[in-house]
């Protein structure tokens, strides 16, 4: 349909219209992932012992960044569910716009969100001492790569919305995939202290191998993530393409198919 | 020519536990309001989501404006305005914020949206709150911002579901007039309602539908004469009772009905009914408090085909419950 670009800006738009209505949402979009920051940098930073130049802080941003920008999974998903709830999103249904719109919107509103979460985290890293050490290219890759990562997210956030429905059971649901995967990762201690089963999993558990990415845009040595010389660990890179390209390739036509058929 | 048909829909959930939609039928000529009355769970809101394309039933058939709404939702969708039984509006955005997105949503140009939703919240009496988000709206306000944005380019037929529910009888009104207005306007209009008062006053005609069927259909006055004639009613002291039971028995026909300290029989001589009963009170010293000759109300209609009262009815005035035993 021709108005397919019109209908998703639509919506996107509406997405920042109401942050711009609500400036709290904002602030407290912003406030937790650099609370993480202060945290940890605080917390652990004095405490665990890298070997990497310029300390914990090095190790442990990539981390954050990935976990938060992991969390645009629940954050899609609670926003769609309530969406659904109020019945908006049978609204738009009954409407003349092109199928995939509101979800692609709604995908887009929430990634350009994360455009400013990143920007402010990494503002929030560099007080306190963060500094990358590659090239301004690839670090500007490593955002690309944790953009792309959030997005392809958003898709299945907007799968588990369809799916649950109820904003708060979503919430949960978001939360109890999330959070064993950011911590069940090389995102904020080496997997070495790890079962050996559990081992397996953190290699191959996307939020590590696009935290060993980061890592290694940011110009640090590949070593705290990469403990069993596992395919992933070694090609970081390589595995969290594949990972985002697999997700989008599964999550988008299954939502979009989802959205269509969906009916409370 | 017919602008809605819906023939023999059916639809069930929980494989099949719950029947929803149970062979209903009905159709809205064009031009015309279809009130569609029925209790809580009686089917309204999953007739008005298939009609509106937004629900696929089992079985049957639905067309808006000849058009197959489940082969051709899409176009179904370009006729048609839709307003939900809950005002479904972006809640953190302001009504003009809202009534834009909508415009742009059905492809209006950026200036011409802008010009609509001003038009559309002057229409609705909404320019004061235009800025203000939909949050800090009253019900009523909502009900009209949430009506304002299914008008937004004219529809050929416009769904209501329930638009009054939940609003004071004063917002009830300004609702009725915003709705007739519209039906002025030449909209073919399909309205589902628990208010019995509300079908009455909006519709050309009634279908009356409980547990997914239509169990009757017809203008409100076809459907009062199917109910009976009419009539009289009178309320007395409580020492009076027993005595003026004795003299409206003598008037009726039929079972007298007595309700608290209000005697109540059908009557099928009209006035003169009334005028005997007075004369027949006179003689026998008794003062009534209230009498009158009272046209059925939709209320009785609604009893006497299902057997029970429409639920909204009973909290409301519990004292109608007792006259299930009319029946
Ligand atoms: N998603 C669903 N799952 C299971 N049952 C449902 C679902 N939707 C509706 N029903 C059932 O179908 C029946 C008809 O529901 P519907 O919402 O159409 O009634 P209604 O006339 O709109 O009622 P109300 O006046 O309360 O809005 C009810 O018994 C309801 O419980
Ligand atoms: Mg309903």
């Amino acid at each position: 349909m021709k108005h397919v670009i019109s209908d998703v800006m639509t919506i996107t738009k509406r997405q920042l219209l109401q942050l711009a209505r609500i400036p709290e949402l904002l602030v407290f979009s912003t406030i937790q992932p650099v609370m993480f920051v202060l945290l940890f940098r605080f917390v652990f930073g004095g405490s665990i012992e890298t070997g990497q130049p310029g300390g914990y802080v090095q190790l442990l941003m990539p981390g954050i960044f990935v976990q938060t920008v992991a969390f645009t999974l629940a954050a899609t998903a609670v926003g769609l569910a309530e969406d659904m709830k109020k019945g908006l999103i049978d609204r738009f249904r009954s409407l003349p716009i092109s199928r995939g719109a509101v979800v692609i919107g709604r995908t887009f509103g929430d990634a350009l969100l994360n455009i400013l979460v990143l920007t402010v985290m990494a503002a929030a890293g560099y007080a306190v001492g963060w500094r990358p050490t590659s090239g301004g290219l690839s670090i500007f890759a490593a955002f690309l790569f944790l953009f792309m990562f959030g997005y392809a997210l958003s898709w299945i956030g907007i799968y588990v919305g369809l799916a649950v429905k109820e904003a708060r059971t979503v919430q949960s649901v978001g939360f109890l995939v999330t959070f064993p995967l950011t911590f069940l990762s090389n995102a904020f201690a080496p997997t070495t202290g790890m079962p050996k089963a559990l081992q397996y999993f953190a290699e191959w558990n996307p939020v590590s191998t696009m935290v060993a990415a980061c890592r290694q845009l940011f110009g640090l040595k590949n070593e705290f993530g990469a403990t069993a010389s596992s395919w992933p660990s070694q090609h970081p890179l390589e595995t969290s393409l594949l990972y985002m390209f697999l997700l989008m390739a599964i999550f988008i036509p299954l939502s979009i198919r989802k959205y269509k058929n969906t009916s409370n | 020519m017919k602008s809605v048909i819906a023939e023999h829909l059916v639809k069930t959930y929980r494989n099949g536990e719950v029947k929803a939609l149970d062979d209903l039928s009905l159709d809205v000529e064009e031009g015309t309001v279809l009130g569609v009355l029925g209790p809580n769970g009686a089917g309204k809101t999953t007739t008005v989501r298939i009609l509106a394309t937004l629900l696929k039933p089992d079985s049957g058939i639905a067309t808006v404006a000849g058009i197959d709404v489940a082969k051709h939702p899409d176009k179904v969708r370009e006729l048609i305005g839709l307003s939900g039984q809950y005002a479904a509006v972006d809640e953190t955005l302001t009504g003009w914020d809202n009534l834009v997105m909508f415009g742009r949503l059905y492809h209006l140009g950026k200036l011409t949206s802008i010009k609509r939703a001003d038009e559309l919240l002057e229409r609705f009496s909404l320019t004061d709150s235009a800025r203000r988000p939909i949050k800090t709206y009253s019900g009523g306000m909502r009900r009209r911002l949430d009506l304002a944005a299914s008008l937004i380019v004219q529809p050929k037929v416009l769904f209501l579901d329930e638009p009054t529910t939940g609003l004071d009888p004063r917002g009830r009104q300004e609702m009725w007039g915003v709705i007739q207005e519209l039906v002025k306007g030449g909209v073919t209009l399909l309205l589902t309602t628990q208010y019995l008062e509300e079908a009455d006053q909006l519709a050309d005609e009634i279908a009356v539908i409980d547990h997914g069927k239509v169990i009757a259909r017809g203008t409100s006055d076809a459907l009062k004469k199917q109910v009976g004639g009419e009539r009289l009613e009178i309320t007395v002291e409580n020492t009076d009772i027993t005595k003026t039971q004795e003299i409206v028995s003598r008037i009726s026909t039929s079972a007298i009905h007595t309700d608290v300290r209000t005697i109540s029989a059908p009557v099928s001589t009209g006035s003169i009914a009334l005028m005997e009963a007075l004369r027949a009170l006179d003689e026998a010293k008794i003062h009534p408090l209230d009498i009158a000759l009272k046209r059925p109300s939709l209320d009785d209609v609604f009893l006497s085909l299902t057997g029970h009262v429409a639920e909204e009815e009973v909290i409301a005035q519990p004292v109608k419950k007792k006259r299930g035993g009319k029946k």
